[in-house]
């Protein structure tokens, strides 16, 4: 059958009908994708709804299963966050006003740091972990697996997540918002503070929190960093040793299973709690896109 | 300005510690040792330090990723740019990106404790072990789908209408503009995802961690324990380990093949869209 003899008249049956077998091949994929989303959702519900109780949330780990809580990895994740965010904001925001409103692209510099980030985006999270065990823990800063060095090695691993969000936001505010600050005298400071960064906020914000939702979930840059499995006490500040949402349940998870002391409804209960943490994030992020979004 | 420099920094940061380290290890074990060696077993007496082991482990699990993802993932695409309406995408799309953001732990107890005693198990019975390589593979699969569907989508969606009504007009149908116009047009784009795509399961830590083993494998039996450079990274390197032993100095060994796979495929990734992206006025 060639394409000469079907471009006069109509359709021929056969052509329709492997149309109609890619549609639903095509269709397929995507379910399978989905479906397997769904899977995993009811599967962690299943197991670990039972687990998820105040008294889970309010006690620290133990050797027997059923007295378990994840107080400290709740509270550790919370510190983390913290020091994260503290770091990604003026880094992530400085990078893009600097790359966006001063950076000449025509030169090498500058297009090698352009090039940098995105490489630094597809590096493994876990090589991030090297990277703070190396320098950061160990070596020239010396802090020690504590919170200070957790949640530096977190910001250097979503820093570019947060770069390339605020570059979007600040490239969006039109030009001539700036041409007309800059026609009633104000310096290229005074216009990127008073005028640029205002207007680029909800979206700066949304690429903080997605950032933000990526990090609480890293598991393995934290395991090389060494954060601690088994932490009795909820951190006081940056230097304490620390343990995490993601860590305790992988801890819960390699510990081996016996039949009176089952950990595992306790991994799958952290990782509901951890999904609602990233749920409520992401409904954040979405809800501020929405509400702030400017059209100019 | 300076805060551009805290990137760059990263960067060199993570080459010279990298770095560092691996020269002191090579001054211990002779490069081709490390490189061509076929046993891995650094903690035994006496010591081995063949990386293939790890590398085999690593290449095989990507490559059973890949052989999900990439059918799965262009499938999905296809649907969503060409045949979706455009209600049913818009609700779709934040979906996969979902499925993008639940971290990879989770997915590491699902493989453990459902994909392989239910699915694997009921389909192979007992050739397959608790921890195994094929259960890593095909849940990282699942992982690294909406990093295809998701970019290829965009380049399918970028391609111009005009290409798909010029091909229309010449009497083509849906399937073979799908084919034969809108995926050669994106192909730029489809490359890239698949080729990042291969780079994230390279680098996937959590899964492999938790549903394949750490048992180092010169073989290719899925259905057995296998170890990859990221799940020896993550035993090897726990915070008490000592700095100095040689121990801690495989860990940035490893560390460096990983990295040096990794940055490769993803300058391959930049490279190729910049030479066949396609400019439409």
């Amino acid at each position: 059958m060639s394409a000469h003899s079907e471009a006069i008249g109509r359709p021929s049956g056969t052509r329709r009908a492997k149309d109609l077998v890619f549609r639903v091949a095509m269709f397929v994929c995507l379910g399978l994708a989905i479906g397997l989303l769904a899977v995993l959702l009811v599967d962690v519900a299943v197991d670990g709804a039972g687990s998820l109780t105040w008294d889970f949330i309010t006690s620290f780990t133990s050797i027997s299963a059923d007295q378990a809580g994840i107080q400290a990895a709740l509270w550790g994740t919370i510190w983390l966050m913290g020091v994260c965010a503290v770091f990604i904001v003026p880094v992530g925001v400085a990078t893009a006003i600097y790359l966006e409103e001063y950076a000449d692209s025509t030169k090498w510099w500058n297009r090698l740091i352009e090039v940098n980030i995105q490489n630094l985006a597809a590096v493994p999270s876990i090589v991030y972990g090297i990277l703070g065990l190396a320098y950061l823990v160990r070596g020239p800063l010396s802090l020690g697996p504590v919170i200070l060095a957790g949640g530096l090695t977190l910001g250097l691993l979503v820093l570019p997540v947060v770069i390339i969000a605020a570059r979007e936001a600040i490239r969006a505010v039109p030009p001539s918002i700036r041409e007309g600050s800059m026609a009633l005298g104000a310096t290229q400071w005074q216009t990127i503070w008073r005028q640029v960064l205002p207007a680029a906020v909800p979206g700066i914000a949304t690429g903080v929190i997605l950032a933000l939702a990526r990090a609480i979930g890293e598991t393995a840059p934290l395991i090389v960093v060494g954060a601690a499995t088994v932490v009795a006490f909820n951190p006081g500040g940056l230097n304490d040793f620390f343990t995490a949402l993601p860590i305790q349940i992988f801890d819960w998870i390699s510990r081996p299973q016996t039949e009176t002391n089952d950990y595992r409804p306790l991994a799958a209960a952290g990782i509901l709690l951890l999904m609602i943490l990233l749920v409520l994030m992401n409904s954040i992020a979405i809800w501020l896109r929405n509400r702030y979004e400017q059209r100019w | 300005m300076l805060a551009a420099l805290i990137s760059v920094l990263t960067t060199t940061g993570i080459v010279l510690s990298l770095l560092e380290e691996t020269i002191v290890f090579f001054g211990d074990v002779p490069v081709g040792d490390f490189l061509f060696g076929t046993d891995w077993s650094p903690a035994i007496q006496p010591a081995s330090f063949g990386v293939l082991p790890l590398v085999s482990g690593t290449l095989l699990i990507s490559l059973v990723a890949m052989l999900v993802a990439t059918p799965l993932g262009l499938g999905a695409a296809i649907y969503l740019a060409e045949y979706a309406r455009p209600a049913v995408r818009k609700t779709i799309k934040p979906i996969l990106e979902l499925l993008a953001g639940v971290p990879t732990i989770v997915f590491g107890y699902f493989a453990l404790t459902f994909f392989t005693p239910e699915v694997l198990r009921g389909i192979f019975g007992f050739n397959v072990g608790i921890f195994n390589g094929l259960a890593g593979g095909i849940i990282i699969g699942f992982l690294i789908i909406p990093t295809v569907a998701s970019i290829s989508e965009d380049a399918m969606s970028a391609v111009p209408q005009s290409l798909r009504e010029g091909a229309f007009g010449l009497g083509a149908g849906k399937l073979q503009v799908t084919m034969r116009v809108v995926f050669p047009a994106a192909l730029s784009g489809i490359v890239a995802s698949l080729v990042l795509a291969m780079s994230r399961a390279v680098g996937e830590t959590m899964v492999v961690l938790i549903a394949s083993g750490l048992v180092p494998q010169w073989g290719a039996n899925l259905g057995e324990a296998m170890e990859t450079m990221t799940a020896y990274i993550a035993t090897t390197a726990k915070g008490d380990i000592a700095t100095g032993t040689i121990a801690f100095k495989t860990v940035f060994a490893v560390g460096m093949t990983l990295f040096v796979i990794t940055l490769i495929l993803n300058l391959f990734s930049i490279r190729f869209v910049r030479k066949y992206r396609q400019i439409y006025e």
